[in-house]
């Protein structure tokens, strides 16, 4: 195996198109494994950590840029990002350990292809846009249209992500991100669930995203428990339907993290825990909308 | 916190929380460790093994291998000597095909190759670049599989032992233990309350953080010379020798320090494979297991199926018990049933009962020692149906077990008389501890158990070193796995009466001190310790006729006390260690004893536990919150050390209750090989283990002795499961009492 | 077979080794470097043994590729002392019997470290979440716990 450490974009693109098959990399706490477990071979290693806007965390006018390869750590200790985006800031926060959090990144978490990516659904739900670059010039793309499998992105042998661009939290918004693991650290999600809410004035909801990690191939959205809720107010009759929408939408498998019973079952608890939890930071940002 | 049962005589080391001897070369990552050793010229081995978890080997085709870049050598069981031609005993020629499979392979991971190579990436290729040809055979993966009717058979020869008439046809059930005692249908009749169930518990692996690693250097006159960490260089030493055919005395074993054993470092598995290498290649060779190798092929006790049906009178009066177990061995005899058939009930004073056990084969490693081998299990059934016959009868749990408690003059259950033993004092410190009477909270719960282990004793051997100056070197050949050095250094400085700092404790290679079973079995500091002791009072015995012979007096007028001799009239000024040593040219040359010894009684140990839980019922999430350990250490030589070990052992047991299993797929192939699939505790998992060690002195050994490494790994299980259901009110039958079992449960019990 | 040079200042030294690109830095410290300090529990980043700080960073060594730390900062175990003056985390762990076998301990210690670096005065439960991706078999982290918060105690108060 070789080792590239590429200094722009137009250098990795070079040194990927030029390559049988190449391997980016930002952290590598997946890629390690899988080339130990022989999962992987890659001729070449393309260290996309080299390239300054891979590393970048700035907030703008109308969004953050955060660069594709920025160590998760760097990101949820930034306290700005972190209080506007708790959901997103606390799933990037559960990518294992602190040794995995300075090395994990969005970009490594998402490209995996996990379905039980914990960054994924947070993102999702928060309607986050991926810049890729490529040989063929730059595209941006929804996150959610990343993943297409598990282990398969929709990204060509020579793109890779170069940042995310996440539009700022609109008033009265909260997101919250919530796992099953069966340790407290150190697990991957049986169940993850990312959610976004908008209450209005009155304290309805105007506004909802409920995104399932590790329950299907890709993240699910559940159309059903989001029509749930906007337009109502949260209630115990609402969350029950909101619970059952998500136990619905599973497409589970059984393995050895869990049965395909358990994961729908949690996906609903879950789910309702992580609106309130949404709901009550919809309440506390900017005003009292109650 | 420490429940002291029998005061202090007035130690001055023994009892006392030094630095150990060893902590700083470990803090400061100065210490050797098994994969440490680095030799001039030393080349990387890679093992190649089966994927299928039961085939025969039709062919290994090595040639391409041989000619990679880098490799100097490859082996396979052709390389080693077929002890079923030349005589070798049945538990030989299992290790020996353990080590590497010669017809068949038993399980996922078995060893049909080895070899080495220039660098570690070159021997990965080319242990990737080895052929191997198998016909695949039906498989069994557990107790129930493997006894089924017409199971495929591992082994053709295997007729269970333990059954009269010997069967007529093999079977994957290697033995049959039973202990029995009164009449259990009278029993039963006496009985107000039968509570009759049955368990199921998985493989879980000993865990220790430092994979198996060895290095080999052989030289051509069929010397060899093994660094390796484990719990017993001479038992490497005699296993390595055995598996290659050739006499022990011409290995040489040097025991690295050990990173972690339980039990599972007991059993060779990769330095006969060095030895090998090294004599082919003409160099050091060095191998060391990869984390998913150390899962797939070393390690891990039992899993097992055990039924129990016991009765209580409404008084509180066990009155019969009836056991039946099957534990699995993996893919050779030797499960630690035995074991669990002389342990299961040992806690209790029962008229009537019947245990069976059995031995039984099947497609999976083959099992290692693993703290207490064999008891653990056996007591999360037990102690779970302790727990619902107090519910039953409304009593306290612990009075319950109070009551029929085994005491001094007890028949065991397996056998002999108890002498002075520590099992109700432990109960006790339990229903005194505060936390037995603490409030609860919403969806928690709170469990007792308790659990018995023997402890060995075995052969150990210790010399004694005076210097010149006065120190001395105290030279043991049994590994130090969790800190006994340092009680062997307290003893010896109570002995000597010489300051603990200076002393000096060695673990020294099989060249250089006497026979050492292995460490295990709680052994160490009770027998290597009492081997320590008889050197030092050799010694101290021969420092007064050296003191007497100065004087001119008789050797009994003169005393060892304080460090330093004594006349006992005090006409004499005294003579302290440190003027003997310096003058001991004079007075007969160096000052030096050894002592051997096969230990003289050991103490049994009991530990009773509680644990708080917290469950989620949404979730089936069980958080243990609290924990209270009490133990009877016997005598706590180096109590730091000793709430380590009674830390150790629940934390170990906490995650076999919760988390720890192998899980296979249909076709045997392990799925969770990894510590991210294998999950052992985590520092947040866990609260802080409150620990109460109780002192109730072994008679058998000069400080009291009782060894502490073991028992407190038997109750947790059952402590967790009892909580489990005060939280919840769901009896959980099967290990580990994951998320979604319980949430299955709980499931079962709203319908 | 080539292997490519790399210099980093490891422990304060300026040091340059020979590795393989695909290797990892875990075996470049330990086989090329002699820094056997830091230890292989898993290879795969879930038990934390190589732990050290890769420009002031806790990173398990085995996560990363041999020529990522070119030009870098790594501190290991071995540079925890400051010469024969041991690390407050290390007397600690020392006095209060918070290593059993000790094949973690060289992790633990840097992965403290890397915590009262940011945060002096940790509660019980950030100490035992911040060293969750390290793994002890022995000791049921109780007492190195417990070490962590008395090092800590006794750097504020320095």
């Amino acid at each position: 195996m070789k080792y590239a450490s590429p200094s722009s974009v137009e250098e990795a693109t070079g040194v990927l198109a030029g390559a049988l098959s190449a391997q980016v990399f930002a952290g590598a706490t997946d890629v390690v494994p899988q080339i130990r477990a022989g999962r992987k071979q890659p001729e070449i290693l393309v260290d996309l950590k080299g390239i300054k806007e891979l590393l970048n965390v700035s907030n703008e006018a109308t969004h953050w840029r955060v660069g594709a390869a920025t160590p998760t750590a760097r990101l949820t200790e930034n306290s700005d990002f972190s209080s506007e985006f708790p959901g997103l800031s606390e799933a990037a926060g559960l990518i294992g350990s602190d040794q995995i959090q300075n090395r994990s990144s969005l970009g490594g978490n998402l490209c995996n292809g996990s379905p039980a990516a914990d960054s994924v659904p947070a993102m999702v739900v928060n309607g986050v846009r991926a810049v890729v670059a490529g040989g063929s010039g730059s595209r941006t793309v929804p996150v959610s249209e990343i993943v297409t499998g598990p282990g398969k992105t929709s990204l060509a042998d020579d793109e890779f992500i170069v940042e995310f661009e996440i539009d700022h939290m609109p008033a009265h918004t909260g997101d919250a991100y919530l796992r099953l693991i069966p340790r407290t650290e150190m697990d991957i999600a049986v169940v993850g669930v990312g959610v976004r809410v908008t209450l209005d004035d009155v304290g309805m909801v105007s506004a909802a995203d409920i995104v399932l990690g590790a329950v299907a191939p890709t993240v699910v959205r559940v159309p059903e428990a989001e029509a749930a809720l906007v337009g109502n107010q949260i209630n115990d009759e609402i969350l029950a339907t909101v619970s059952a929408a998500a136990s619905e939408a599973c497409n589970p498998i059984d393995d050895k993290r869990g049965t395909i019973a358990y994961r729908k079952q949690v996906a609903g608890v879950l789910a309702k825990r992580a609106v309130l939890l949404a709901a009550e930071r919809a309440a506390e940002r900017n005003g009292d909308a109650k | 916190m420490m429940a002291v049962i029998e005061e202090n005589p007035g130690y001055k080391w023994v009892g006392t929380r030094p630095i150990r001897p060893d902590g700083l070369e470990k803090i400061t990552g100065k210490a050797q460790f098994g994969a440490d050793s680095i030799l001039p010229g030393m080349l990387y081995g890679s093992v190649v093994r089966s994927p299928h978890a039961h085939a025969r080997i039709l062919s290994i085709d090595m040639s391409v291998a041989k000619s990679m870049p880098g490799v100097k050598a490859v082996i396979t069981s052709a390389d080693f000597p077929d002890l079923a031609l030349n005589g070798g005993s049945a538990g030989d020629i299992d290790m020996s095909n353990n080590v590497m499979a010669r017809a068949k392979v038993l399980y996922e991971g078995h060893v049909v190759a080895a070899v080495a190579a220039n660098t570690r990436e070159q021997a990965k290729a080319a242990a990737d670049a080895v052929i191997v040809n198998y016909e695949v055979l039906p498989h069994v993966l557990t107790v129930d599989e493997a006894m089924a009717d017409n199971a495929p058979l591992l082994h053709d020869g295997m007729y269970t032992k333990g059954i009269d008439p010997k069967p007529e046809k093999p079977s994957n059930v290697a033995s049959r233990v039973v202990h029995e005692r009164g009449d259990l249908d009278k029993g039963f009749a006496e009985a107000d309350l039968v509570i009759e169930r049955e368990y199921t518990t998985k493989p879980v692996h000993q865990g220790y953080i430092e994979p198996h690693a060895a290095v080999a250097d052989a030289n051509s006159d069929g010397r060899a010379h093994i660094w390796c960490s484990s719990q017993g260089h001479f038992q490497m030493r005699a296993h390595t020798a055995t598996v290659l055919g050739v006499s022990p005395g011409t290995i040489k074993v040097t025991a690295a320090e050990i990173g972690g054993g339980f039990g599972g470092k007991t059993v060779v598995y990769l330095e006969p494979l060095a030895v090998r290498l090294s004599q082919r290649a003409g160099r050091p060779v060095k191998l060391v297991m990869d984390r998913d190798e150390v899962f797939r092929a070393s390690g891990p006790t039992s899993g097992t199926r055990i039924k129990v049906k016991m009765g209580v009178t409404n008084e509180g009066q066990l009155t019969a018990a009836d056991v039946w177990m099957g534990y699995e061995a993996g893919a050779f005899s030797g499960s630690p049933v035995g074991a669990a058939g002389m342990t299961v009930i040992a806690c209790y004073d029962i008229p009537n009962f019947f245990v069976e056990g059995f031995d039984v084969v099947v497609n999976k490693p083959r099992v290692a020692a693993y703290r207490a081998p064999g008891a653990p299990m056996a007591a999360f059934a037990v102690e779970t149906v302790m727990d619902e016959l107090a519910r039953g009868i409304n009593i306290d749990p612990i009075d319950l077990r109070l009551q029929n408690a085994v005491v001094e003059g007890t028949q065991a259950s397996y056998g002999p008389k108890f002498p002075r033993i520590g099992f109700v004092e432990t109960l006790e410190a339990i229903k005194n501890h505060p936390q037995y009477t603490a409030e609860l909270g919403p969806n928690q719960g709170r469990g007792v158990a308790a659990g018995f282990w023997f402890n060995a004793g075995m052969n150990s051997s210790a010399t004694v070193h005076i210097n010149e100056n006065g120190t001395a070197t105290v030279v043991v050949g049994s590994p130090d796995i969790g800190g006994s050095r340092q009680s062997m250094a307290l003893m010896a400085a109570e002995e000597l009466g010489i300051s603990y700092e200076n002393i000096k404790p060695v673990v020294a290679d099989t060249e250089t001190v006497g026979f050492n079973d292995v460490t295990g079995g709680s052994r160490v500091t009770l027998a290597t310790g009492a081997a320590v002791v008889d050197a030092c009072r050799v010694i101290t015995a021969d420092l007064r006729a050296r003191a007497a012979k100065t004087w001119d007096v008789e050797i009994d007028d003169v005393e060892w006390v304080d460090g330093q001799a004594q006349h006992v009239d005090g006409s004499q000024p005294p003579l302290s260690l440190a003027d003997l040593a310096g003058k001991s040219g004079r007075t007969g040359g160096p000052i030096s004893a050894t002592a051997s010894l096969n230990a003289r009684g050991v103490g049994a140990a009991f530990s009773t536990q509680l644990c708080d839980v917290e469950v989620d019922p949404e979730t089936g999430i069980t958080r243990v919150i609290r924990y209270v350990s009490a133990q009877d250490a016997g005598r706590a030589i180096s109590p730091a050390y000793v709430e380590g070990q009674m830390q150790g052992g629940v934390a170990q047991g906490i995650g076999w209750a919760l988390n720890e299993e192998y899980i296979h797929n249909s076709s045997g192939v392990m799925e969770n090989a990894s510590f991210l699939d294998y999950r052992i505790p985590v520092a947040s998992d866990l609260p802080m283990i409150d620990t109460v060690i109780v002192e109730v002195p072994n008679p058998a050994h000069p400080y009291g002795v009782r060894g502490v490494g073991e028992v407190g790994i038997v109750p947790p299980m059952a402590a967790v499961a009892n909580a489990i259901s005060d939280a919840a009110g769901v009896r959980m039958k099967d290990l580990p009492m994951s998320p979604v079992k319980l949430l299955e449960a709980l499931n079962e019990k709203g319908k | 077979m080539s292997r490519r040079h790399i210099t980093a200042t490891i422990n304060g030294d300026e040091v340059d080794f020979l590795a393989e690109e695909g290797s990892s830095l875990l075996n470049a410290l330990r086989d090329e470097v002699g820094l056997t300090g830091v230890k292989e529990g898993c290879g795969t980043g879930d038990c934390g043994s190589c732990s050290v700080l890769l420009n002031d960073y806790l990173t398990c060594a085995c996560l990363v590729f041999a020529p990522e730390v070119e030009g870098g900062t790594i501190v290991t175990v071995e540079g925890l002392a400051n010469g024969g003056e041991l690390h407050p985390l290390q007397q600690c762990f020392l006095e209060g019997a918070a290593l059993q076998c000790g094949i973690c301990t060289p992790g633990f210690l840097m992965a403290a470290k890397a915590l009262l670096d940011r945060n002096p005065n940790p509660t019980e439960t950030e100490i035992r979440y911040a060293l969750a991706g390290n793994l002890c078999r022995c000791t049921g982290y109780d007492k190195i716990v417990r070490a962590v918060q008395e090092a800590a105690s006794q750097i504020r108060e320095a």
